[in-house]
């Protein structure tokens, strides 16, 4: 599982950070989602994804090593956390996140239920469906290879 | 949370705000609103009923803005982005309300609110701001005078991108009674004149963030059968063909079955209709799609539309406008109609309304009724400077503006001359586009639709064309049916384009209802709730409007007495004694006397007993 994004493709309608909050937290809000969505309105008009990469900077960060690696995917041990936010304002993406209802800060496990329902295909595990598959997702034109279901 | 009424779905509470004194109250949700009127629009029917009485003026202090969420708003399942407004209409006098979509509603419910009413009027401009649970109504001077737009991006500056925000533009300010509501950059409550009567309490913007989560009975029961009905759709064919171009698509479909309102609906159908349809908004203009929360089919397509006047960014235009200002104002060209939308959506003016009304102009200006005296300079159908120079005057309300801003009805009363023939509205909300005369469930429903002439209570035209587009029979029991259908997804907070227009089966609304709420209900007890509501709104307009029934529920003359000239719908319309009959068979289904007044019985029925002792002591 690779997350990547297509910017051009998002329309906004935050599924991802819905289905995102549900999966890890089963809470309906898309406040709690892992992943940003920005809109860039009125001008030049259009919406920016971000995601984690597993980049590690949070890792770095933290003074306690309470983040840690299994298999490619960073998680946060949350019995050694000490809520300091250093991880918070070290991810370059913005995509650490802090919600009043959770006890420390929360990241990206790449379970890919955003890429799973993104309905355009903005969002895509780049293990699975090339690049330039994703873009030709919404315009019917190759089946979703993610998903139970969701191809042809 | 909701007297044990419901386990989720609900915020569980309404907040009132006092803008002219600034304070504000809350209190709990009442169980009796849940299980008799669901959410969104029958909150907004019962509030407005029980608490803004006859003889109120739609733009005086008593007046009330109601903005409400569904259960259903908000969470994890198609097209859950919807809001509902509603208020007494200064368009028609009536009960006004108006849906918009993006992510108003998830807001407010994240915000630990079901129900937001304004109340009062305020001295100076205000802006409301709800920051979970603390609210405010706080000096907004500095937005006062700007654009929809323009006003939203500095809202969003000033108090933080993460805001939702809900503004009204100088047609709002300046009490013009098709003026809409904001949001999003570019989509509006158009309808009923909502905007006028938030400017008339000097209110510029509702501003909201949230951060709760919007409690639901079955988390995992919901998270499950709500990735089933994202399948279920990504699985429709519709998904894919009907997403690119939006609701821009049917624009070929309309005119092909003459339906398609074109130069003030003297006809209907324009034959330069593929210069304005959704291929060339695609492929000409089109930027980025934009969609509501929730939405797997996004219709907002974002846009930058160039024209020699300048070049604009504008979510749209969608078919409506494309419709009302494209072929009823003659417009050939789809940078003309996106510049003219954008227009629309600064001076924040319906463009529904505002195509409309600037059509009768032009008509009225090419028949010598209006002269360029009057209007201060030539105007001509097809000219896009001519249509520019109306709206703007309207929004500001200079000259010929002022006359044009109460909308066609009270515009035609003024300028007198027989022009009431072709003030193409019902009860003062003027048409949508769909020219109707060769479609009479279709007019059917216009006449009867509880705003006045709105298109998205029954949307029956496919009816007509499916059944026999001269056919009488079997057109009011369509028109009835959607009329319950249809309003029901404005009480459930989500939109019905899922099932609309790409074939989402209905039954899932009733499987995910208990997952969300835990209340069991049926699909036909829903629509139950549906049908309560449509008798308590046309006993509002009622009660607040001499004359609202039989009377009322007509079609401008020009629909009656003069056949299509031209087009695939040449020589068809729907005779007064036809539409006599139409209503006759319409009141007989729904339980209503021979003057469209709800029976006492039929109240009764509906466990709308105090209603029936207003309407019949």
């Amino acid at each position: 599982m690779r997350l990547e994004t297509k910017d051009e493709l998002c329309s906004g309608c935050r599924v991802c950070q819905l289905v995102c909050a549900l999966e890890n937290f089963e809470q309906n809000n898309p406040k709690m989602g892992l992943l940003r969505i920005i809109g860039h309105f009125p001008q030049p008009g259009r919406y920016e994804i971000r995601v984690c990469d597993q980049c590690g900077a949070c890792r770095d960060a933290c003074p306690v090593e309470a983040i840690y690696e299994v298999d490619g995917v960073l998680r946060v041990d949350e019995s050694l956390c000490t809520q300091c936010m250093a991880c918070v304002e070290a991810c370059p993406r913005g995509v650490m996140t802090t919600h009043a209802a959770l006890a420390s800060p929360k990241k990206c496990i790449l379970c890919g239920a955003c890429a799973e329902y993104c309905p355009t295909g903005a969002i895509y595990d780049a293990d699975t469906v090339a690049a330039e598959d994703a873009w030709r997702i919404t315009r019917g034109e190759v089946a979703r290879t993610v998903g139970g279901g969701l191809g042809e | 949370m909701n007297d044990g009424a419901s386990a989720g779905g609900y915020a569980g509470q309404v907040l009132r705000v006092d803008v002219g004194g600034g304070s504000s109250r809350t209190e709990r949700l009442p169980g009796e609103w849940i299980e008799k009127y669901v959410g969104g629009r029958g909150f907004v029917a019962k509030i407005l009923y029980d608490e803004v009485p006859p003889g109120t003026d739609p733009l005086g202090p008593l007046n009330k803005v109601v903005m409400a969420a569904g259960p259903l708003s908000g969470v994890f399942l198609p097209g859950s982005g919807k809001t509902h407004f509603g208020a007494k209409s200064p368009a028609t006098g009536g009960y006004g309300d108006s849906n918009i979509g993006g992510h108003l509603s998830p807001e407010l419910k994240m915000a630990g609110y079901d129900v937001l009413i304004l109340e009062g009027a305020a001295a100076d401009p205000v802006i409301v701001v709800i920051d979970d649970g603390k609210v405010s109504v706080r000096p907004g001077g500095e937005y006062w005078g700007k654009g929809c737009i323009e006003a939203e991006t500095a809202l969003k500056r000033d108090l933080g991108e993460d805001f939702e925000i809900a503004v009204i533009g100088p047609a709002g300010e300046n009490l013009v009674r098709f003026a809409c509501i904001s949001h999003d950059f570019g989509r509006q409550a158009g309808r009923t004149g909502i905007g006028a009567v938030l400017g008339s309490k000097k209110v510029k913007a509702i501003a909201i963030r949230g951060t709760h989560t919007i409690p639901l009975a079955d988390p995992e029961g919901l998270r499950e059968l709500g990735k089933s009905m994202y399948r279920a759709c990504f699985s429709k064919p519709g998904f894919r063909e009907w997403t690119p171009n939006g609701t821009a698509g049917v624009t070929d479909w309309v005119n092909e079955i003459g339906a398609f309102p074109t130069r003030n609906f003297q006809t209907s159908y324009f034959p330069e209709y593929k210069k304005i349809n959704g291929d060339r908004l695609r492929a000409d203009i089109h930027l980025t799609d934009k969609g509501c929360m929730g939405c797997p089919i996004p219709c907002g397509k974002y846009s930058l539309a160039k024209v020699a006047e300048g070049q604009a960014h504008v979510e749209g235009p969608e078919y409506e406008t494309i419709a009302m200002i494209g072929g009823d104002c003659c417009l050939a060209d789809i940078n003309e109609v996106g510049y003219a939308n954008y227009v629309c959506d600064e001076l924040g003016l319906d463009t529904i309304s505002a195509g409309n009304v600037a059509a009768f102009a032009m008509e009225c200006y090419e028949r010598g009724l209006l002269t360029e005296e009057q209007v201060g300079r030539p105007i001509a159908f097809g000219d896009l400077p001519s249509v520019l120079y109306l709206f703007r005057k309207i929004a500001a309300r200079e000259g010929i503006g002022d006359l044009l801003a109460g909308g066609v009805k009270a515009a035609a009363e003024k300028i007198g001359g027989g022009s009431e023939r072709f003030a193409i509205h019902v009860k003062g909300l003027e048409w949508t586009g769909y020219e109707s005369r060769y479609a009479p469930a279709m007019m059917l429903s216009y006449a009867t639709a509880d705003i006045g002439a709105h298109h998205n209570r029954s949307w029956a035209i496919t009816f007509d064309v499916a059944r026999g587009r001269g056919k009488m029979e079997g057109k009011p029991e369509k028109v009835v049916e959607l009329q319950h259908v249809r309003p029901l997804f404005d009480c459930l907070g989500v939109c019905r384009l899922q099932w609309v227009e790409i074939g989402f089966d209905l039954e899932w609304y009733e499987r995910v209802f208990p997952l969300v709420t835990g209340r069991k209900v049926s699909w036909d007890d829903l629509l139950r709730v549906s049908e309560r509501v449509w008798n308590l709104t046309r006993a509002f307009s009622i009660r607040h409007v001499p004359g609202w029934g039989r009377a009322m529920d007509r079609p401008p003359a020009r629909f009656l007495e003069e056949p299509v000239p031209d087009g695939p719908a040449k020589g068809h319309l729907i005779t007064a004694d036809q539409m006599s009959e139409l209503l006759d068979n319409y009141y007989a289904l729904r339980g209503w006397d021979n003057n469209g007044r709800p029976t006492r019985g039929k109240l009764e029925e509906l466990g709308l007993d105090d209603v029936a002792k207003h309407l019949w002591g």
